[in-house]
Protein backbone atom coordinates (compact mmCIF):
# COMPACT_ATOMS: atom_id res chain seq x y z
CA UNK A 1 0.00 0.00 0.00
CA UNK A 2 1.02 3.76 -0.54
CA UNK A 3 -0.27 6.30 1.16
CA UNK A 4 0.42 10.47 1.60
CA UNK A 5 0.41 11.05 5.07
CA UNK A 6 -0.19 15.23 6.57
CA UNK A 7 1.65 14.65 10.16
CA UNK A 8 2.10 17.38 12.54
CA UNK A 9 4.97 18.29 13.34
CA UNK A 10 5.81 20.63 16.39
CA UNK A 11 9.67 20.35 17.58
CA UNK A 12 8.90 21.86 21.38
CA UNK A 13 6.01 23.01 23.66
CA UNK A 14 6.40 26.40 23.04
CA UNK A 15 7.31 26.28 19.34
CA UNK A 16 5.05 26.98 16.21
CA UNK A 17 3.48 23.26 14.67
CA UNK A 18 2.98 22.71 10.77
CA UNK A 19 1.25 20.32 9.16
CA UNK A 20 3.89 18.38 7.14
CA UNK A 21 3.62 15.86 4.24
CA UNK A 22 5.09 11.87 3.26
CA UNK A 23 4.90 9.84 0.60
CA UNK A 24 5.04 6.42 2.35
CA UNK A 25 4.98 3.87 -0.06
CA UNK A 26 5.22 -0.23 0.86
CA UNK A 27 2.36 -0.77 3.88
CA UNK A 28 1.65 -3.85 4.46
CA UNK A 29 -2.49 -3.83 5.09
CA UNK A 30 -1.88 -6.43 8.05
CA UNK A 31 0.31 -3.81 9.87
CA UNK A 32 -0.83 -1.61 12.63
CA UNK A 33 -0.89 1.89 12.08
CA UNK A 34 1.12 2.29 15.00
CA UNK A 35 3.80 -0.21 12.51
CA UNK A 36 2.55 2.15 9.83
CA UNK A 37 4.61 5.10 11.72
CA UNK A 38 7.53 2.83 12.73
CA UNK A 39 7.86 1.67 9.08
CA UNK A 40 7.98 5.65 8.00
CA UNK A 41 10.78 6.58 11.21
CA UNK A 42 12.88 4.17 10.26
CA UNK A 43 12.59 5.49 6.81
CA UNK A 44 12.95 8.93 8.36
CA UNK A 45 15.99 7.55 10.04
CA UNK A 46 17.90 6.07 7.73
CA UNK A 47 17.52 9.75 5.66
CA UNK A 48 18.99 11.38 8.39
CA UNK A 49 15.95 12.85 9.09
CA UNK A 50 14.16 13.44 12.47
CA UNK A 51 11.68 10.72 12.78
CA UNK A 52 8.07 11.33 14.11
CA UNK A 53 7.57 11.64 17.68
CA UNK A 54 4.28 9.85 19.18
CA UNK A 55 3.47 7.59 22.01
CA UNK A 56 2.80 4.04 22.45
CA UNK A 57 3.49 1.56 24.96
CA UNK A 58 1.44 -1.92 25.27
CA UNK A 59 0.39 -1.82 21.74
CA UNK A 60 -2.79 -3.76 22.54
CA UNK A 61 -5.65 -1.34 23.39
CA UNK A 62 -5.06 -1.52 27.28
CA UNK A 63 -2.65 1.15 28.26
CA UNK A 64 -4.02 4.12 27.05
CA UNK A 65 -1.13 5.60 25.83
CA UNK A 66 -1.43 5.66 21.82
CA UNK A 67 -2.93 9.04 21.38
CA UNK A 68 -3.53 10.03 17.57
CA UNK A 69 -6.36 11.57 15.85
CA UNK A 70 -6.82 10.58 12.39
CA UNK A 71 -8.97 12.18 9.85
CA UNK A 72 -10.43 14.19 12.65
CA UNK A 73 -11.34 11.12 14.45
CA UNK A 74 -9.40 10.26 17.98
CA UNK A 75 -8.14 6.62 17.31
CA UNK A 76 -9.02 6.82 14.16
CA UNK A 77 -11.99 5.56 11.72
CA UNK A 78 -12.75 1.88 14.20
CA UNK A 79 -15.24 2.12 16.40
CA UNK A 80 -14.41 1.10 20.19
CA UNK A 81 -10.52 0.86 18.80
CA UNK A 82 -7.19 2.40 19.64
CA UNK A 83 -4.92 3.62 17.43
CA UNK A 84 -2.37 0.08 18.47
CA UNK A 85 -5.46 -1.85 17.04
CA UNK A 86 -6.38 -0.06 14.40
CA UNK A 87 -5.11 -1.89 11.06
CA UNK A 88 -3.91 -0.55 7.58
CA UNK A 89 -6.29 -2.93 5.95
CA UNK A 90 -9.22 -0.03 6.94
CA UNK A 91 -7.46 2.40 4.60
CA UNK A 92 -7.14 2.60 0.80
CA UNK A 93 -4.40 2.83 -1.20
CA UNK A 94 -3.41 6.11 -2.11
CA UNK A 95 -5.20 7.52 0.56
CA UNK A 96 -4.73 11.17 2.39
CA UNK A 97 -4.36 10.67 5.74
CA UNK A 98 -4.13 13.66 8.32
CA UNK A 99 -2.90 12.72 11.55
CA UNK A 100 -2.98 14.93 14.83
CA UNK A 101 -2.36 15.35 18.29
CA UNK A 102 -4.84 15.35 21.20
CA UNK A 103 -6.31 19.14 21.14
CA UNK A 104 -7.05 20.27 24.49
CA UNK A 105 -5.62 23.42 26.93
CA UNK A 106 -5.09 20.66 29.35
CA UNK A 107 -2.89 18.63 26.86
CA UNK A 108 0.11 20.44 25.83
CA UNK A 109 2.46 19.34 23.33
CA UNK A 110 5.40 17.88 23.88
CA UNK A 111 6.27 17.38 20.69
CA UNK A 112 5.20 16.42 17.58
CA UNK A 113 2.30 13.80 18.14
CA UNK A 114 3.06 12.98 21.66
CA UNK A 115 0.74 15.43 24.10
CA UNK A 116 1.44 15.32 28.34
CA UNK A 117 -1.91 14.04 29.67
CA UNK A 118 -0.53 14.44 33.60
CA UNK A 119 -3.49 16.69 34.15
CA UNK A 120 -5.75 13.48 34.39
CA UNK A 121 -2.93 12.30 36.58
CA UNK A 122 -3.82 15.13 39.12
CA UNK A 123 -8.05 14.47 38.41
CA UNK A 124 -7.37 11.07 39.50
CA UNK A 125 -5.16 11.75 42.19
CA UNK A 126 -7.87 14.04 43.71
CA UNK A 127 -10.04 11.48 44.57
CA UNK A 128 -10.02 8.31 41.99
CA UNK A 129 -9.23 5.58 44.93
CA UNK A 130 -10.24 3.85 47.59
CA UNK A 131 -9.04 4.60 51.18
CA UNK A 132 -8.15 1.18 52.99
CA UNK A 133 -6.51 0.03 55.85
CA UNK A 134 -4.07 -2.07 54.40
CA UNK A 135 -4.28 -5.62 56.03
CA UNK A 136 -5.23 -9.34 55.22
CA UNK A 137 -6.78 -9.82 52.19
CA UNK A 138 -10.77 -10.49 53.24
CA UNK A 139 -12.13 -14.18 52.54
CA UNK A 140 -13.72 -14.38 49.73
CA UNK A 141 -17.19 -13.60 48.72
CA UNK A 142 -17.18 -11.85 51.84
CA UNK A 143 -18.47 -8.75 50.65
CA UNK A 144 -21.34 -9.13 48.38
CA UNK A 145 -21.44 -7.24 44.46
CA UNK A 146 -25.00 -8.15 42.86
CA UNK A 147 -23.85 -8.89 39.49
CA UNK A 148 -25.67 -6.10 37.71
CA UNK A 149 -23.92 -3.68 40.01
CA UNK A 150 -20.94 -5.04 38.79
CA UNK A 151 -21.16 -5.42 35.49
CA UNK A 152 -21.97 -1.46 35.63
CA UNK A 153 -19.18 -1.09 37.60
CA UNK A 154 -17.10 -2.72 35.27
CA UNK A 155 -18.21 -0.86 32.35
CA UNK A 156 -17.06 2.41 33.65
CA UNK A 157 -14.05 0.21 34.62
CA UNK A 158 -13.14 -0.23 31.16
CA UNK A 159 -11.79 3.22 31.02
CA UNK A 160 -8.07 3.28 29.97
CA UNK A 161 -7.27 6.72 30.79
CA UNK A 162 -6.33 8.07 27.11
CA UNK A 163 -7.73 10.96 26.85
CA UNK A 164 -9.99 10.87 23.36
CA UNK A 165 -12.74 11.81 24.90
CA UNK A 166 -11.39 14.84 25.51
CA UNK A 167 -9.55 14.85 22.06
CA UNK A 168 -13.32 14.41 20.79
CA UNK A 169 -14.95 17.20 22.84
CA UNK A 170 -16.16 20.03 20.82
CA UNK A 171 -15.30 22.04 24.24
CA UNK A 172 -12.61 19.48 25.24
CA UNK A 173 -14.67 18.41 28.26
CA UNK A 174 -13.31 15.63 30.35
CA UNK A 175 -16.28 14.75 31.78
CA UNK A 176 -16.82 11.07 29.99
CA UNK A 177 -13.55 10.19 31.84
CA UNK A 178 -14.27 11.72 35.29
CA UNK A 179 -17.56 10.40 35.19
CA UNK A 180 -16.58 7.00 34.33
CA UNK A 181 -13.80 7.43 37.28
CA UNK A 182 -16.20 8.21 39.72
CA UNK A 183 -18.64 5.77 38.66
CA UNK A 184 -16.55 3.22 38.58
CA UNK A 185 -15.24 3.40 42.39
CA UNK A 186 -19.04 4.97 43.61
CA UNK A 187 -20.83 1.46 42.42
CA UNK A 188 -19.27 -0.79 44.21
CA UNK A 189 -18.86 -1.08 48.18
CA UNK A 190 -15.16 -0.41 48.69
CA UNK A 191 -15.17 2.69 47.78
CA UNK A 192 -19.08 4.09 48.19
CA UNK A 193 -17.91 5.24 51.62
CA UNK A 194 -16.06 8.08 49.75
CA UNK A 195 -18.65 8.30 46.86
CA UNK A 196 -19.45 11.98 47.66
CA UNK A 197 -16.22 13.44 48.87
CA UNK A 198 -14.85 11.93 45.49
CA UNK A 199 -17.24 12.89 43.22
CA UNK A 200 -16.66 16.60 44.50
CA UNK A 201 -12.71 16.69 44.89
CA UNK A 202 -12.59 15.05 41.21
CA UNK A 203 -14.66 17.61 39.66
CA UNK A 204 -13.14 20.22 41.17
CA UNK A 205 -9.72 19.26 39.89
CA UNK A 206 -10.91 18.79 36.59
CA UNK A 207 -12.28 22.73 36.38
CA UNK A 208 -8.83 23.49 38.01
CA UNK A 209 -6.93 21.77 34.82
CA UNK A 210 -8.76 23.87 32.45
CA UNK A 211 -11.06 21.28 31.09
CA UNK A 212 -13.95 22.31 29.04
CA UNK A 213 -17.76 22.18 29.50
CA UNK A 214 -19.97 19.06 28.52
CA UNK A 215 -22.98 20.43 26.41
CA UNK A 216 -24.36 17.15 26.06
CA UNK A 217 -23.46 16.28 22.49
CA UNK A 218 -22.08 12.83 22.79
CA UNK A 219 -18.81 13.16 20.48
CA UNK A 220 -16.90 11.57 23.61
CA UNK A 221 -19.31 8.52 23.68
CA UNK A 222 -19.20 8.15 19.60
CA UNK A 223 -15.17 7.94 19.99
CA UNK A 224 -14.40 6.05 22.89
CA UNK A 225 -12.03 3.04 22.42
CA UNK A 226 -13.74 1.53 25.15
CA UNK A 227 -17.20 2.81 24.18
CA UNK A 228 -18.38 3.91 27.58
CA UNK A 229 -21.52 5.25 27.60
CA UNK A 230 -22.61 9.15 28.78
CA UNK A 231 -24.75 7.69 30.77
CA UNK A 232 -22.47 7.55 33.59
CA UNK A 233 -22.07 11.48 32.76
CA UNK A 234 -25.70 11.70 34.23
CA UNK A 235 -24.89 9.53 36.87
CA UNK A 236 -22.00 11.90 37.73
CA UNK A 237 -24.11 15.20 37.54
CA UNK A 238 -26.85 12.94 40.07
CA UNK A 239 -23.56 12.20 42.35
CA UNK A 240 -22.75 16.04 42.48
CA UNK A 241 -26.09 17.73 43.25
CA UNK A 242 -26.27 15.41 45.96
CA UNK A 243 -22.96 15.72 47.16
CA UNK A 244 -23.15 19.80 46.97
CA UNK A 245 -26.57 19.80 48.70
CA UNK A 246 -26.13 16.93 51.23
CA UNK A 247 -22.18 16.09 52.04
CA UNK A 248 -20.97 17.89 54.78
CA UNK B 1 -24.41 30.02 51.25
CA UNK B 2 -21.01 30.29 49.56
CA UNK B 3 -21.38 26.11 48.67
CA UNK B 4 -24.68 27.71 46.46
CA UNK B 5 -21.63 29.68 44.61
CA UNK B 6 -19.67 27.71 44.46
CA UNK B 7 -21.69 25.17 42.93
CA UNK B 8 -23.27 27.02 40.26
CA UNK B 9 -19.70 28.20 39.28
CA UNK B 10 -18.40 24.44 38.33
CA UNK B 11 -18.85 22.94 35.33
CA UNK B 12 -21.48 20.59 36.54
CA UNK B 13 -23.62 23.07 38.69
CA UNK B 14 -23.62 25.56 35.69
CA UNK B 15 -24.97 22.62 33.82
CA UNK B 16 -27.91 22.56 36.28
CA UNK B 17 -27.87 26.10 35.78
CA UNK B 18 -28.53 26.42 32.08
CA UNK B 19 -30.80 23.06 31.89
CA UNK B 20 -32.98 24.54 34.99
CA UNK B 21 -33.39 28.19 33.70
CA UNK B 22 -33.93 26.55 30.66
CA UNK B 23 -36.85 24.33 31.30
CA UNK B 24 -38.69 27.44 33.32
CA UNK B 25 -38.02 29.49 30.13
CA UNK B 26 -39.63 26.44 28.23
CA UNK B 27 -42.64 27.20 30.22
CA UNK B 28 -42.96 30.65 29.31
CA UNK B 29 -42.79 29.45 25.46
CA UNK B 30 -45.59 26.93 26.07
CA UNK B 31 -47.61 30.01 28.00
CA UNK B 32 -46.95 32.36 25.69
CA UNK B 33 -48.21 30.08 22.56
CA UNK B 34 -51.06 28.95 24.37
CA UNK B 35 -51.92 33.06 24.86
CA UNK B 36 -50.95 33.21 20.96
CA UNK B 37 -53.38 30.06 20.02
CA UNK B 38 -56.24 32.19 21.55
CA UNK B 39 -56.56 34.22 17.75
CA UNK B 40 -58.51 31.34 16.93
CA UNK B 41 -61.11 31.67 18.95
CA UNK B 42 -61.15 35.29 17.56
CA UNK B 43 -60.74 38.99 18.57
CA UNK B 44 -62.66 38.92 21.79
CA UNK B 45 -61.02 36.22 23.60
CA UNK B 46 -57.50 37.44 22.76
CA UNK B 47 -58.62 40.60 23.37
CA UNK B 48 -59.67 39.59 26.36
CA UNK B 49 -56.84 37.82 27.47
CA UNK B 50 -54.54 40.62 26.90
CA UNK B 51 -56.55 42.86 28.45
CA UNK B 52 -56.86 40.67 31.63
CA UNK B 53 -52.95 40.58 31.90
CA UNK B 54 -52.97 44.35 31.92
CA UNK B 55 -55.38 44.66 34.37
CA UNK B 56 -53.38 42.20 36.50
CA UNK B 57 -49.85 44.62 36.93
CA UNK B 58 -49.03 42.80 39.91
CA UNK B 59 -49.00 39.52 38.48
CA UNK B 60 -47.78 40.80 34.81
CA UNK B 61 -44.54 42.63 36.26
CA UNK B 62 -43.92 39.79 38.92
CA UNK B 63 -43.97 37.69 35.80
CA UNK B 64 -42.01 39.82 33.64
CA UNK B 65 -38.64 40.49 35.86
CA UNK B 66 -38.58 36.64 37.25
CA UNK B 67 -38.97 35.99 33.20
CA UNK B 68 -36.26 38.71 32.73
CA UNK B 69 -34.10 37.09 35.69
CA UNK B 70 -34.20 33.73 34.36
CA UNK B 71 -33.41 35.06 31.22
CA UNK B 72 -30.28 36.79 32.43
CA UNK B 73 -28.87 34.24 34.20
CA UNK B 74 -29.34 31.65 30.56
CA UNK B 75 -27.90 33.92 28.46
CA UNK B 76 -24.95 35.33 30.77
CA UNK B 77 -23.86 31.83 31.83
CA UNK B 78 -23.80 30.54 28.52
CA UNK B 79 -21.89 32.93 27.38
CA UNK B 80 -19.10 32.46 29.87
CA UNK B 81 -19.30 28.67 29.23
CA UNK B 82 -18.76 29.25 25.49
CA UNK B 83 -15.67 31.16 26.25
CA UNK B 84 -14.50 28.55 28.87
CA UNK B 85 -14.92 25.65 26.08
CA UNK B 86 -13.50 28.74 23.56
CA UNK B 87 -10.03 28.58 25.70
CA UNK B 88 -10.36 24.76 26.39
CA UNK B 89 -9.00 23.95 22.92
CA UNK B 90 -7.01 27.10 22.00
CA UNK B 91 -5.29 25.18 18.69
CA UNK B 92 -8.22 24.02 16.92
CA UNK B 93 -7.93 20.49 14.31
CA UNK B 94 -6.70 20.92 11.04
CA UNK B 95 -9.07 18.39 10.38
CA UNK B 96 -12.24 18.29 12.26
CA UNK B 97 -14.89 15.56 12.46
CA UNK B 98 -17.91 15.15 13.94
CA UNK B 99 -19.68 11.79 14.58
CA UNK B 100 -22.88 12.11 16.59
CA UNK B 101 -22.75 15.72 17.73
CA UNK B 102 -26.54 17.58 15.35
CA UNK B 103 -26.23 20.80 13.65
CA UNK B 104 -28.59 21.62 16.81
CA UNK B 105 -26.58 20.73 19.45
CA UNK B 106 -23.51 22.66 17.98
CA UNK B 107 -25.49 25.87 17.30
CA UNK B 108 -26.89 26.51 20.45
CA UNK B 109 -24.75 30.16 21.24
CA UNK B 110 -25.68 30.74 17.54
CA UNK B 111 -29.26 29.96 18.09
CA UNK B 112 -29.37 31.42 21.14
CA UNK B 113 -27.67 34.55 20.88
CA UNK B 114 -29.71 35.11 17.62
CA UNK B 115 -32.85 34.51 19.44
CA UNK B 116 -31.51 37.13 21.67
CA UNK B 117 -31.75 39.34 18.78
CA UNK B 118 -34.69 38.54 17.70
CA UNK B 119 -37.02 38.71 20.70
CA UNK B 120 -35.17 42.50 21.37
CA UNK B 121 -36.65 43.40 18.28
CA UNK B 122 -39.91 41.72 19.06
CA UNK B 123 -40.38 43.65 22.71
CA UNK B 124 -39.64 46.97 20.32
CA UNK B 125 -42.18 45.56 18.11
CA UNK B 126 -45.08 44.53 20.15
CA UNK B 127 -44.41 45.50 23.30
CA UNK B 128 -43.59 48.88 23.34
CA UNK B 129 -45.08 49.32 19.51
CA UNK B 130 -42.74 51.36 17.92
CA UNK B 131 -41.51 49.69 14.79
CA UNK B 132 -44.50 49.38 12.63
CA UNK B 133 -46.28 52.61 14.43
CA UNK B 134 -49.44 52.51 12.35
CA UNK B 135 -49.99 48.63 13.32
CA UNK B 136 -49.27 48.37 16.34
CA UNK B 137 -50.58 51.11 18.20
CA UNK B 138 -53.82 51.42 20.33
CA UNK B 139 -56.82 51.58 19.03
CA UNK B 140 -59.09 50.53 21.70
CA UNK B 141 -61.98 53.59 23.17
CA UNK B 142 -60.23 53.22 26.30
CA UNK B 143 -56.76 53.55 24.48
CA UNK B 144 -55.97 49.94 24.67
CA UNK B 145 -54.76 48.28 22.27
CA UNK B 146 -56.62 45.76 20.02
CA UNK B 147 -54.17 42.77 19.77
CA UNK B 148 -56.33 40.86 17.46
CA UNK B 149 -55.84 43.76 14.99
CA UNK B 150 -51.93 44.68 15.71
CA UNK B 151 -51.32 40.84 14.67
CA UNK B 152 -53.41 40.33 11.60
CA UNK B 153 -51.92 44.18 10.63
CA UNK B 154 -48.38 43.00 11.48
CA UNK B 155 -48.47 39.82 9.76
CA UNK B 156 -50.21 40.91 6.41
CA UNK B 157 -46.70 42.70 5.86
CA UNK B 158 -44.75 39.62 4.57
CA UNK B 159 -41.24 41.33 6.40
CA UNK B 160 -42.32 41.15 9.56
CA UNK B 161 -44.34 37.39 9.10
CA UNK B 162 -41.13 36.01 7.41
CA UNK B 163 -38.58 37.57 10.45
CA UNK B 164 -40.74 35.75 12.44
CA UNK B 165 -41.10 32.32 10.92
CA UNK B 166 -37.18 32.55 10.52
CA UNK B 167 -37.02 33.47 14.04
CA UNK B 168 -38.96 30.19 15.40
CA UNK B 169 -37.57 27.79 13.00
CA UNK B 170 -34.23 29.07 14.98
CA UNK B 171 -36.28 28.49 18.71
CA UNK B 172 -37.28 25.03 17.33
CA UNK B 173 -33.54 24.16 15.80
CA UNK B 174 -32.68 25.47 20.00
CA UNK B 175 -35.16 23.28 22.00
CA UNK B 176 -34.36 20.28 19.80
CA UNK B 177 -31.32 19.76 21.74
CA UNK B 178 -32.25 21.78 24.58
CA UNK B 179 -35.27 19.60 25.74
CA UNK B 180 -33.68 16.39 25.32
CA UNK B 181 -30.50 17.46 26.76
CA UNK B 182 -32.34 18.78 29.89
CA UNK B 183 -32.77 15.00 31.11
CA UNK B 184 -29.33 14.14 31.16
CA UNK B 185 -27.88 17.20 32.50
CA UNK B 186 -30.48 16.53 35.47
CA UNK B 187 -29.04 12.86 35.76
CA UNK B 188 -32.56 11.61 34.13
CA UNK B 189 -30.72 8.84 32.41
CA UNK B 190 -32.29 5.04 32.03
CA UNK B 191 -31.78 3.13 28.68
CA UNK B 192 -35.49 2.26 29.44
CA UNK B 193 -36.47 6.39 29.26
CA UNK B 194 -34.45 8.23 27.71
CA UNK B 195 -34.77 7.65 23.80
CA UNK B 196 -38.52 8.31 25.09
CA UNK B 197 -37.27 11.26 26.42
CA UNK B 198 -35.50 12.26 23.65
CA UNK B 199 -38.20 11.27 21.69
CA UNK B 200 -40.52 13.82 23.29
CA UNK B 201 -38.33 16.62 23.68
CA UNK B 202 -37.67 16.68 19.75
CA UNK B 203 -41.48 15.99 19.51
CA UNK B 204 -42.39 19.28 21.83
CA UNK B 205 -40.02 21.48 20.04
CA UNK B 206 -41.70 20.53 16.36
CA UNK B 207 -45.41 21.53 18.31
CA UNK B 208 -43.74 24.52 19.21
CA UNK B 209 -42.84 25.49 15.76
CA UNK B 210 -45.98 24.16 14.23
CA UNK B 211 -48.02 26.24 16.95
CA UNK B 212 -46.47 29.90 17.00
CA UNK B 213 -46.01 29.35 13.37
CA UNK B 214 -50.05 29.00 12.93
CA UNK B 215 -50.42 32.47 13.40
CA UNK B 216 -48.84 34.43 10.83
CA UNK B 217 -49.30 31.46 8.62
CA UNK B 218 -53.00 31.88 8.92
CA UNK B 219 -52.74 36.08 8.31
CA UNK B 220 -50.59 35.12 5.28
CA UNK B 221 -53.41 32.62 3.94
CA UNK B 222 -56.13 35.01 4.93
CA UNK B 223 -57.86 32.19 7.40
CA UNK B 224 -57.46 35.01 9.79
CA UNK B 225 -58.62 38.42 8.79
CA UNK B 226 -59.65 41.97 10.13
CA UNK B 227 -63.22 42.42 10.88
CA UNK B 228 -65.04 43.86 8.22
CA UNK B 229 -65.32 47.20 8.50
CA UNK B 230 -62.14 47.71 10.91
CA UNK B 231 -59.31 49.52 10.07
Amino acid sequence: MKLILHIWRQPGPKAPGRMERFDLDGISEHMSFLEMLDLLNEKLTAEGKEPIAFDSDCREGICGMCSLVINGVPHGPEKGTTVCQLHMRHFRDGQEIWIEPWRAKPFPIVKDLVVDRSSMDRVMAAGGYVSVNAGSAPDANSVLVGKDTAEQAFEAAACIGCGACVAACKNASGMLFVAAKVSHLGLLPQGREERMRRVRRMVEAMDQEGFGNCTNQYECEATCPKEIPVAFIARMNRDFLKAALFSS
Amino acid sequence: MGWVATFFRSSIGSKFLMALTGILLLFFVLGHMTGNLLIFQGAEALNAYAHWLHDHPKFLWTSRIVLLAIFVIHVTTAIRLKLENMAARPVSYVKGRTLKATLASRSMVFTGLLLLAYILFHLLHFTLGVVQKDATGPSGPGGEKDVYAMVVTSFGNPVYAAGYILAIALLWLHLWHGIASFFQTMGWSHPRWTPLFTFLGKALSLLIFLGYVSVPFSVLTGLLKLPAGGN
